[in-house]
């Protein structure tokens, strides 16, 4: 019975340390060029200095500027740490969507969540009550909103938690919503052509910050999402085997199905208030987590979240800098440069199964 | 060769009236049945007849009036997990995740022992290496379960079944699609964990001379009601067969086991002209 010494080869798919490193690694990577580079050019070896000056017991003069010191703290880092959040976010509800649905296409605005938050976006706008910045900027508020009411009415409607034994019913429920929350926003949209660029360069998605606020607007229900999603990624390794056999496992199907999809709806809601439709990112990089490490959702939903952090602050990277004083949407970067990249990993893959 | 410790072999598992409705047709229709520990039960019976719903029933998967006890517990009163930890079953079609390796794949089955995160510790690594060493899956735990070819394939959910570390195992139609010889490494496999494990074992067969062989005890059944049960020779009879299946039979008796040969009603073939 004993004899793990001379198996030591066989390990199930779980999260090795050698993968949470490669994975932090990454990200800390990303966070770093991210503090390097930005549209105002400061040296980067004075940030590297100005950055370990930071570490408790380092005291060295990096030689910035009070201004320089301020950008790179005030201005680059709490956008860093907001791109960190909602890449991890959308990119670990991705993940928990397509497992609890079992299929690769569902993504985190499958249930409504995009076309709620776009109408309460756009009542927002149009209300006036966004004034654009600050803290007591309604706009998030009103696009988190909006995104829990529409997926509360698909759950409602689509019983996630009633008899329905399939998933069918929810996601049609889900298409439904949305339809009527885009038609009700165009209406509005229509009717308000004032606000039309306004409206659409929220729809394309924006990291733009004001401090920390959006940080700690969200840090709550991102970490609340977060929890649920890590530890009920177990159960969805069971909910593979599909309802009937999960329950013969001894996990109730439909309790999994519910409180994963409350998590991962509310990680998307969260990301969306925050940051506009930030496309692509829920689906492509559990995709390329799922190419290199295999399909276990123990393993691939955690490491969504970081090497979905790392891909979004990259990709905003590149939006602040491309044409830099502009800034291009970051829903637009993630996608022309996202596609490429998830094209080259899965041709790399020899087997190209998903 | 019966068992002689009858006496401490007090578990039994104990069908009283059960009933599953599904669609407003009774499918199992107040059903009593009663299996020994360690036994084998044979379920027979054409299609549509109730098998699959019985064992759903039994496994707690759809929902059913009347008593299932085993080992004077009442199986409906227990929590999902607690019924797993009891009962496992080997469905007809398992559905076949992609891209899972055989490991995770029978690692699966320790679910009903793991705690809150669903993470396996050591021992149901270990565990699960011992069932994979007996049932000979050893070269295969890196493959994945959606490669493999039937015969293997049906080890490995039978594996998944076992690392349940069930009391009462149930299969259906455990032998359909495989070639004969799969059928009876896949049947010979299961009765030695019966025998080993003091396994009770309850599967529904297509095959009447495999059911005949396996099976300690048959029951068969007809539009969701038992019509025979007892030892084979007593269900299994040229009469019972043409009432039931519509079909024209011989049955050859060699000791215990019996053989089923369907007869062709028109006699030897032609060649066309």
């Amino acid at each position: 019975m004993n004899k793990d010494s001379d198996k030591e080869g066989i390990v199930p798919a779980q999260l090795t340390p050698t993968l949470v490193v490669g994975a932090f690694l990454i990200l800390l990577c990303s966070i770093l060029l991210s503090l390097l580079f930005g549209p105002v050019s400061i040296r980067p070896d004075r940030i590297f200095l100005e950055i370990f000056g930071r570490i408790p017991g380092i005291s060295i003069d990096s030689g910035l500027s009070k201004i320089e010191a301020a950008i790179v703290w005030d201005v680059r880092f709490p956008r860093i740490v907001l791109g960190l959040i909602v890449g991890g976010l959308l990119a670990m509800a991705g993940a928990s969507y397509q497992g609890v649905f079992r299929n690769p296409l569902a993504d985190p605005y499958l249930l409504g969540v995009a076309a709620g938050a776009g109408l309460g976006a756009t009542v927002a706008i149009v209300s006036g009550a966004s004034n654009g910045s600050g803290m007591f900027d309604a706009l998030p508020i009103a696009a988190f909103l909006g995104s829990a009411i529409a997926v509360g009415i698909t759950l409602a409607v689509g019983g996630a938690v009633g008899r329905s034994t399939s998933t069918a019913s929810l996601l049609l429920a889900g298409v439904a919503v949305a339809s009527l929350f885009t038609a009700i926003q165009t209406y509005i949209q229509q009717r308000e052509s004032a606000t039309l660029r306004q409206v659409y360069s929220w729809i394309l998605g924006r990291l733009s910050t004001s401090g920390w606020d959006e940080v700690i607007l969200i840090l709550p229900y991102a970490l609340l999402s977060v929890t649920v999603m890590f530890v009920m990624r177990g159960a969805l390794d069971v909910l593979a085997v599909g309802e009937e056999e999960a329950l013969s496992l001894g996990i109730r199907p439909q309790r999994v199905r519910w409180v994963v999809i409350a998590a991962a709806s509310l990680a998307s809601a969260s990301a969306v208030a925050v940051s506009g439709l930030i496309a692509f990112v829920g689906i492509i990089v559990p995709h390329a987590v799922r190419l290199v490490v295999g399909a276990s959702n123990r393993v691939v939903v955690p490491l969504s979240f970081l090497i979905g952090a790392a891909f979004l602050m990259l990709t905003d990277l590149l939006a602040r800098t491309l044409q830099s004083p502009a800034e291009l949407p970051i829903g637009v970067v993630t996608a022309f440069f996202g596609a490429p990249f998830f094209l080259f990993v899965l041709r790399r893959r020899s087997d190209g199964v998903i | 060769m019966e068992l002689s410790n009858v006496e401490e072999s007090s578990s039994v598992l104990n069908l009283e009236s059960v009933t599953v409705i599904l669609g407003g047709e009774k499918v199992v229709n107040s059903i009593s049945l009663s299996v020994e520990s360690g036994e084998w039960l044979s379920i027979i019976g054409p299609n549509g007849s109730g098998k699959s719903s019985l064992l759903r029933a039994i496994a707690g998967l759809v929902s059913s009036t009347g008593n299932i006890i085993f080992d004077s517990i009442d199986l409906s009163q227990l929590a999902p997990k607690q019924r797993a930890q009891t009962i496992s079953i080997v469905p007809q079609i398992p559905v076949v995740p992609p891209r899972v390796k055989v490991l995770d794949y029978i690692l699966l089955g320790r679910t009903p022992y793991l705690g809150r995160g669903f993470q396996p510790t050591k021992e149901d690594l270990t565990y699960v290496l011992s069932v994979v060493e007996n049932l000979d899956l050893e070269n295969v735990v890196e493959r994945y379960v959606t490669e493999m070819s039937g015969g293997e394939r049906q080890r490995v959910i039978i594996a998944r079944a076992l690392v349940q570390q069930p009391k009462i195992l149930l299969l259906d139609e455990p032998t359909t699609a495989l070639d004969l010889g799969h059928q009876q490494e896949v049947l010979e496999l299961v009765d030695k964990q019966r025998q080993d494990l003091g396994l009770t074992v309850i599967s529904a067969f297509h095959d009447l001379t495999l059911a005949s062989q396996y099976g300690t005890s048959m029951a068969l059944l007809v539009d969701g009601v038992v019509t025979n049960s007892g030892i084979a020779s007593e269900v299994i009879t040229e009469d019972s067969l043409k009432d039931i299946y519509g079909a024209k039979v011989s049955i050859y008796r060699d000791g215990e086991t019996l053989s089923v040969v369907p007869k062709r009603q028109e006699g030897p073939r032609t060649k066309l002209e």
